[in-house]
């Protein structure tokens, strides 16, 4: 793919509508993404305060609360059907609009075509489209909160019946319309950009970059793109069958029911079919979320600390066996739902599986520490944070997936403490990871490492002081989704936890604006990345300049010769060897660097 | 980069030294947080409690493991200084090496397959044929009650039909049936006795529900459409709270019944006390 000079002339003379707001380039995408997916992890970031705010003292009215929804709080309490949709707007915008977003739209986009040597994605109109679509999602989910009855108030499974009917619960009327059209077109952004991940990544590599060299950043993102394709479609499928039977008077999901006081007459129905469709995404979902978090980390890892990965390719084994079993295990979701129980048990077997290629790989990441020059940066720190965490919330999986014990935690807060160290806070920690290291690289400036440092050590505290008590909460029985835990007679024990575990969690919402301060602040304030590569790493994208021009490469593309994470190498001068440098001996015609 | 190498190295060596005392203190908080409150977990009141707490702690003592072994590595590499000079070189891809991962692995392996052996078997006496003897009860989810049904002197439980269902007859209950005549129908309260295994059939007028009684350790869906079941043998007289755990709407949070364990003769006159549903308001 050789670009003559002629058309690097004709990209610079574009108008600034074309370059910045409309543009094809994918790093102008990825940084759209970028901006948009953390203004939706704000928003959800508020929605967590308020999910806490009345957990923990629910009971008490507060003026500001009222000022602030006057529908949503009259009085000053916030109303059950407002909690409600309070909780699932947050669960689906940080799961859908914020991580899944933000590690493949922003940092999958930017770092693919890097990474692999290319000039942008095989198809950047399309990946254009994916993100306007995507804007379109986020906008249509917000404004939901407008309508009569209030967003979707059904949880973020949106389970049948109970959203199927306005009179089951208020955000079953149009917020729960305007949800499923949010995440029609979501889906859509989703498949636009992961098939351009997939082809750009098998078909566009530069000369020498064979699939074995490819850094794991750039398989995370590439693996995870594969299960959205075979899954999201599924989902999509489901969400259009629920727009029938809410509008069009099909049942698909609806047997005949009595709801607020009415007789609901179909012809005929199953609720389980719909748990069948959302979990064949929703559990391949959280790998979607998972492997690309692996990879980044794997990047950071290895440069930090200054040695190869240790087993590559068995990391490689490992992600391509989770793939295949993330597909196959949706079933652990509904271990209690009437589910055959031989099929359960199945699923709870290939279920526990999976700890076997995730512990694998973390493994592998532990070894890779091993006698290593360690350098304690932030996205270090971001990084080792991610290991102690992934492995907590993998072993409060080991509890769930195990059928028997399920029978007792599933639906209480042990899930909800799980998913939100393993996904919520390791996901998080790799995208505040990839967020330090690669800024220099995107924006050209440092972030402020004094900050960075601060915002570790209030979000690590906070993440543990939050979500672990929850599983504990769990063991003793308190279930999710409850607007107020006082109620029951053997849940009152844990009222003074719910309120210390608001006061954590308020502390880590608000430990998040440290990180919001250094990233504006940083973006024009921050120390220049005059280095292309300050970090010393060996991957691609740092062997061009901080931000890359148009067209990533300077007249001709890099040539690589040799794997990501050639560090150490007792025949190297410098601790590290770049894929682009030439070999000694090697007569070289320029790589495209200089 | 702006800062020598020394100035970096000896930095590094401080954030080193904080991290690794960090993990190791979040991993004594963790067993401290597990360990100081574990009896706080409803006392097991059923004969499958204990089984299911066996495994629990099986996976536990199993976390346990990997859970400080792993923390006790990253505390000792961050809290060991780093290299001075260079980092020791391992090519990337030397299979004999890989040993020290499969090794571990193997092991988790083996634990996995154990615990979910003895998962297995709780699960298919849960799942399976329940006692022939056992003591048979209705409940009928609707957005926020448990309508209890008891089948009556004929033991048998009557015909239901949606389309009869009103404010007057919650179920739908036919009593064109004859074997409806005499079912007992309660809402938000249950009597079972105690040692005698207790089937209680599921289901739903409306959306999920999700019957859940945390001194039995169990839990399971009422699935309108569907009839699903749950069994157990209470081991312990007492009331106990019945809870709902799949989210079905506004008053989920409050939609909450009585489990009375008592002895089967104070369960039988307590039932002879009951009108049956088809002589209420006569
Ligand atoms: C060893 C690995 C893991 C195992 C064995 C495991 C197992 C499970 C099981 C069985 C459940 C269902 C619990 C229930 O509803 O009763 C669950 C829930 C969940 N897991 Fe995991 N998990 C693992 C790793 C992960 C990872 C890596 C993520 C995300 C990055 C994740 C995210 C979630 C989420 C979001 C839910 C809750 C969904 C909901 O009900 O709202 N899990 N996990
Ligand atoms: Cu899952
Ligand atoms: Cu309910």
């Amino acid at each position: 793919m050789a670009v003559h000079a002629e058309h690097l002339a004709h990209a610079h003379s574009e108008s600034w509508i074309r370059k910045y707001v409309f543009s094809t380039d994918h790093k102008v995408i990825a940084t759209q993404y970028i901006f948009t997916a953390y203004f939706m992890a704000l928003l959800g970031g508020l929605l967590a305060a308020l999910i806490r705010y009345q957990l923990g003292w629910g009971d008490q009215a507060s003026p500001l609360l009222e000022r602030l929804f006057p529908f949503g709080a009259q009085g000053g309490v916030i109303k059950p059907e407002f909690y409600l949709a309070i909780i699932t707007i947050h669960g689906t915008i940080l799961v859908f609009h914020f991580q899944t977003m933000m590690l493949t739209g922003g940092f999958g986009n930017y770092l693919i075509p890097l990474q692999i040597g290319a000039r942008d994605m095989a198809f950047p109109v399309l990946n254009m489209l994916s993100y306007w679509v995507f804007l379109a999602s986020c906008v249509v989910m917000l404004l939901s909160f407008l309508v009569e009855g209030g967003a979707a108030a059904a949880g973020w499974t949106v389970y049948p019946p109970l959203s199927v009917h306005a009179a089951a619960v208020a955000g079953s009327g149009l917020g729960q319309t305007i949800w499923l059209l949010s995440m029609a077109l979501l889906i859509v952004a989703t498949l636009m950009g992961g098939l351009n991940y997939i082809v750009t990544t098998l078909n566009l590599r530069t000369k020498g970059m064979s699939l074995m060299r490819l850094p794991l950043s750039t398989w995370g993102v590439f693996f995870a793109s594969v299960i959205g394709l075979v899954t999201f479609p599924v989902l999509l499928a489901g969400a259009i069958l629920l727009l029938l039977d809410r509008h069009l008077g099909t049942s698909f999901y609806m047997p005949t029911v009595y709801i607020g006081g009415q007789l609901v007459e179909t012809r005929g129905g199953n609720p389980l079919l719909w748990q069948h469709l959302f979990w064949y995404l929703g559990h391949p979902e959280v790998y979607i979320l998972a492997i690309p978090a692996l990879g980044f980390i794997g990047d950071i890892i290895a440069t930090f600390s200054r040695k190869p990965i240790f087993g590559y390719r068995l990391i490689i084994i490992s992600f391509v066996v989770m793939t295949i079993l993330s597909c196959i295990v949706w079933g652990h979701h509904m271990f209690t739902s009437g589910l055959n129980p031989y099929i359960a048990m199945v699923f709870s077997l290939l279920t526990i599986l999976i700890s076997v290629p995730f512990g694998t790989i973390i493994l592998c990441y532990a070894a890779t520490l091993w006698k290593g020059k360690i350098q304690f940066t932030t996205p270090m720190l971001f990084a080792i944070g991610f290991l102690s965490l992934v492995v907590t919330g993998g072993l409060g999986g080991l509890f769930l997936g195990t059928a028997s014990t399920d029978l007792y935690l599933h639906d209480t807060a042990f899930v909800v403490g799980h998913f939100h160290v393993i996904m919520a806070s390791s996901v998080l920690f790799a995208i505040f990871a990839a967020t330090y290291y690669w800024f220099p690289k995107i924006f050209g400036r440092f972030m402020s490492e004094s900050l960075g440092k601060w915002h570790f050590w209030l979000t690590f505290i906070g993440v543990y002081a939050t979500f672990v008590p929850m599983h504990v909460m769990g063991l003793g029985g308190m279930m999710r989704r409850i607007y107020s835990p006082h109620a029951y007679q053997y849940l009152q024990q844990w009222v003074p936890w719910e309120r210390v575990i608001s006061i954590f969690g308020l502390i880590l919402i608000g430990a998040q604006l440290l990180f919001v301060v250094n990233f504006f602040w940083s973006l024009f304030k921050g120390r220049r990345a005059t280095d292309p590569n300050p970090w010393r790493a060996n991957t691609l994208e740092w062997q061009t300049s901080s931000p890359p021009p148009h067209l990533n490469w300077g007249e001709e593309q890099p040539v690589v010769y040799r794997g990501p994470y050639e560090f150490s190498r007792p025949d190297t001068a410098e601790d590290y060897l770049p894929q682009n440098t030439p070999p000694v001996g090697v007569e070289v015609s320029g790589n495209g660097v200089r | 980069m702006a800062v020598s190498q020394q100035q970096a190295s000896s930095r590094d060596r401080r954030t080193g030294f904080v991290l690794g005392v960090a993990l190791w203190l979040f991993t004594l908080a963790t067993l401290w947080l597990f360990g100081a409150n574990l009896h706080k977990m409803p006392p097991p009141a059923s004969d499958f409690a204990p089984q299911i707490d066996a495994i629990l702690w099986v996976i536990l003592g199993i976390s346990v493991i990997g859970f400080v072994g792993l923390h006790l590595y990253l505390g000792w590499v961050a809290l060991s200084r780093p290299a001075e000079v260079r980092a020791i070189y391992l090519p990337a891809d030397r299979p004999k090496e890989w040993l020290w991962v499969l090794v571990p692995i193997g092991l988790l392996l083996v634990a996995d397959l154990t615990f979910d052996h003895m998962s297995n078997k709780v699960w298919g006496a849960f799942f399976g044929k329940p006692p022939a003897n056992a003591f048979e009860v209705e409940v009928t989810g609707q957005q926020f009650a448990w309508h209890v049904r008891y089948p009556g002197a004929d033991g048998r439980f009557g015909r239901t039909n949606p389309r009869l269902i009103s404010d007057e007859n919650p179920i739908g209950l036919d009593l064109s049936d004859p074997a409806a005549r005499d079912d007992i129908l309660l809402i938000n309260v249950m009597h079972v006795p105690e040692g005698r295994p207790v089937m209680i059939y599921l289901r739903s007028r409306d959306v999920l529900h999700s019957f859940f009684l945390p001194p039995m350790r169990i839990k399971m869906d009422c699935v309108p459409g569907y009839t699903t079941r749950m069994w157990f043998t209470p081991q312990r007289k007492g009331n106990y709270e019945i809870a709902c755990a799949e989210l079905c709407g506004m008053g989920h949070y409050n939609m909450k019944g009585l489990l009375v364990v008592e002895d089967e003769q104070a369960v039988q006159n307590w039932l002879a006390q009951q009108t049956p549903f088809s002589k209420r308001g006569q």
